[in-house]
């Protein structure tokens, strides 16, 4: 019969292996940094000047410092402060290295009802949306994000956010938080980045943001090889001495979306 | 003639059954059962509907679990199993194509694709079904399926065929075919053993008579004696047309 | 700028646009992700169609003490969430697992192995469930004939090939459309471990429906092209009785 044949041939042209690559290294981002189109600009140029492919990982902070702490990626970029330290302080990573910074924004309905608009600072903002019991959606899966969020209600005095009825935990990444949003009409929190290169906004809009402790300090950790043998060191030092570089610096610093720029370069030497 | 024996010296024959019975879900629906099957001819199986015909032929070719006393061969019974046939009341068409179909015994007997499909398109002549070779088993007519199943059943040269009311179904002339056909395989040494309720067919065909009744064997005897002089009213009354219970 | 159901009319038209300009700028990065979609999956369908179909024609015809549970648990198995079965496999496969020396995360072949434990329930519980009814058909018959449990198993496989596409068809189908496992598995790497329905869920986070739709429509297609291909090149439709 034909057609016996022609499906083992079809199979054995699919089950071949692979090439392995020899230049690549695995690397854990936030589904933020990646949201943000810098990825697509970086990667080729890392390409070029070290000849290097990097696998990017696009998780939750939550999935990847797991994998890190697995050893399953050579090197992670995240931006949750506190989790990174206790990374650091279990001896999972060797060091952190501060590369850049964004900025977490406001947003929600164009009309504003909270007002949210002209609150002189973070705190003042949340407690408007608490007081007028406007929806507010939240990450709600233990992201740096998410973490940012609940420790901004726990300034302002509102830690118990998370019981209210206008308090939507979406238990999803920043993209699926944002749909939600724009599906509720609520208030959402999110970074810069994923917010401009986000295509659904509906009705939503920026309402706030500029106070410093918004601020999102993005960091590159690498993999402990005292734990993790196989985790290719040399390569991460090289990644990190670029990431930390002056082409990379010329790449973030230029990098803008709608003529906004994203990110501000504050790696040190 | 086709070759239909091997031709093996030995035969698995005779077959004995010793107090024989057979159960369903642990009710006795035919035994014990005493009975030899020996040499060569016709064994015509005889009796009512629900007299035990179809569970003896099963009991004898291993079909049906033996579930006191005993069914043995002269050779072991792995050796039995490929040296006798069966054919069904409703013939069971495999879902290949005629020549692949008859093929198919050969090629379970280890014989190469090539040799085996040569040999089933060669029967399949034979049998008269030469201009079917490529058609689907399945959408055979009812004599053609037996027929199918006459030469599945032969082409492996068996020292014995059992057939199970193989004519039920079939009209006049699909019968007399398959009655020429077992009367050659007959002559070609092959013993059979074979039930019907058409008394005709019994009296054309048979060399020996086995008449069941009630799950056991009410009445053996040759050909000859069973028709001419029955002992048992059950038997006389039978031979007569009447209803028998 | 409310407009109701309008816009997401308007979202779906343009996916659909965006699947046909995808589709006929030939665009190498779509390719890319057929390519490895249909590699992943129809690799899994093949190993778990060499499991499955004689796994299931085997319990068909052995009688044992745990042939029910086993047949049981073989059904249940096949509503496993595929995200249990990522999760179960990137255990397995993770540096700090039990095969982490392997290297075989976030690769094509994890994302098999994952495909296949998906697959694999679906397909020998079908198969098992096409077999045993042409078992009752065919029972005597092999019997009759003294085929070995091998050769009964061989004849049913072979005659009931035609519903056995079909369920090699259903797992190609599971698979194919399956985003949980490979997401966690594979890593939905670029030019490496990207495929239709990662690469969907990754455009829906960034709230790009339309392309993402586009991309929907492309699987579709594709899911129908291998369809049709199989019950062409095995002619299922036209033979007229079996």
């Amino acid at each position: 019969m034909n057609w016996k044949s022609c499906l083992l041939a079809l199979a054995a042209s699919f089950t071949l292996a692979l090439p392995v690559f020899a230049k690549d290294i695995k690397l854990a981002v936030t589904t933020s940094f990646h949201n943000s189109g810098l990825s697509d600009v970086l990667l080729p140029a890392i390409k070029e000047d070290l000849d290097l492919t990097v696998k990017l990982l696009v998780v939750g902070t939550g999935q990847a410092l797991r994998l890190g702490q697995a050893g399953d990626v050579d090197a992670i970029l995240v931006h949750s402060r506190q989790a990174e330290e206790a990374f650091l302080a279990a001896g999972y990573g060797t060091h952190r290295r501060e590369i850049m910074y964004n900025d977490f924004v406001l947003i929600g309905p164009k009309d504003d009802p909270a007002g949210i608009q002209h609150a002189a600072n973070a705190t003042e903002a949340l407690q408007k949306i608490a007081q007028s019991k406007q929806k507010f959606v939240s990450r709600g899966d233990d992201s740096g994000t998410h973490k940012k969020e609940r420790a901004l209600w726990k300034a302002a005095d509102l830690a118990d956010v998370s019981g209210q009825s206008w308090y939507r935990a979406a238990g999803a990444g920043m993209g699926a938080t944002l749909n939600t949003a724009s599906g509720m009409n609520a208030y959402v929190m999110a970074d810069r980045a994923s917010w401009l290169n986000f295509g659904n906004k509906g009705d939503l809009a920026l309402l706030f943001a500029g106070d410093p402790v918004l601020f999102n300090q993005y960091a590159f950790i690498p993999v402990n090889p005292e734990l993790h043998p196989h985790v290719k060191t040399a390569l991460v030092e090289k990644l990190e001495n670029w990431l930390t570089g002056a082409h990379a610096e010329q790449l973030i610093s230029s990098y803008k979306i709608n003529g906004e720029l994203l990110f501000t370069f504050n790696a040190k030497p | 003639m086709l070759q239909t024996r091997l031709a093996p010296a030995d035969s698995i024959l005779p077959l004995t059954l010793t107090g024989a019975v057979a159960k369903v879900y642990g009710k006795t629906i035919a035994g014990p059962i005493d009975l030899q099957v020996t040499g060569h001819g016709t064994t015509i199986v005889l009796g009512p509907n629900g007299s035990g015909k179809t569970t003896l032929l099963r009991l004898m070719h291993g079909l049906q679990r033996v579930r006191k006393g005993s069914v043995t061969w002269a050779l072991p019974d792995t050796q039995a199993r490929l040296r006798q046939s069966y054919v069904f009341q409703s013939p069971i068409m495999m879902r290949r194509r005629v020549a692949d179909s008859i093929a198919y015994p050969l090629i379970l007997r280890g014989m190469p694709r090539k040799q085996a499909r040569a040999k089933a398109i060669e029967w399949a002549q034979e049998f008269g079904l030469g201009a079917a070779l490529d058609r689907p088993a399945p959408v055979l007519s009812g004599g053609e399926k037996q027929k199918l199943s006459l030469a599945r059943a032969l082409i492996s040269g068996p020292d014995i065929l059992f057939l199970d009311e193989p004519c039920a179904n079939l009209d006049g002339r699909a019968t007399r075919e398959i009655e020429t056909l077992l009367a050659r395989a007959q002559a070609g040494g092959t013993r059979i053993v074979m039930s019907t309720h058409d008394m005709g067919q019994a009296r054309r065909l048979a060399s020996e008579v086995v008449f069941m009744l009630g799950g056991k064997v009410h009445e053996t005897g040759p050909a000859q004696d069973f028709f001419n002089g029955p002992k048992t009213p059950q038997a006389v009354a039978f031979i007569n047309g009447d209803i028998v219970e | 700028m409310k407009c109701w159901g309008f816009c997401r009319m308007n979202e779906i038209t343009q996916g659909l646009y965006e699947a046909a300009r995808l589709i006929f700028s030939l665009d190498s990065d779509l390719l890319e992700i057929v390519g490895l979609s249909l590699r992943v999956t129809l690799t899994a369908v093949v190993i778990a169609s060499a499991i499955g179909l004689p796994l299931g024609a085997w319990l068909v015809i052995n009688r044992f003490r745990f042939r029910r549970a086993t047949i049981a648990v073989m059904n249940a198995l096949m509503g496993l969430p595929p995200v249990v079965v990522g999760l179960l496999v990137y255990m397995l496969l993770s540096r700090s697992g039990p095969f982490g020396v392997l290297d075989l995360l976030f690769t094509p072949t994890a994302m098999i192995i994952a495909q296949v434990i998906i697959i694999l329930p679906l397909i020998a519980s079908i198969s098992h469930q096409t077999i045993r009814d042409l078992w009752a058909e065919y029972h005597d018959l092999l019997i009759s004939l003294g085929a070995s449990r091998r050769q009964r198993i061989m004849a049913l496989l072979w005659d009931g090939r035609r519903a056995l596409l079909t369920a090699m068809l259903a797992g190609f189908g599971r698979g194919i459309g399956e985003v949980g496992a490979i997401m966690i598995v594979g890593g939905n790497i670029d030019h490496s471990t990207r495929v239709l329905t990662t690469a969907i869920s990754l455009e829906t986070g960034k709230g790009n429906f339309a392309f993402a739709m586009g991309l929907g429509f492309v699987l579709i297609g594709l899911a129908v092209a291998v369809n049709l291909l199989i019950h062409t090149l095995s002619r299922t439709e036209r033979a007229s009785v079996w």
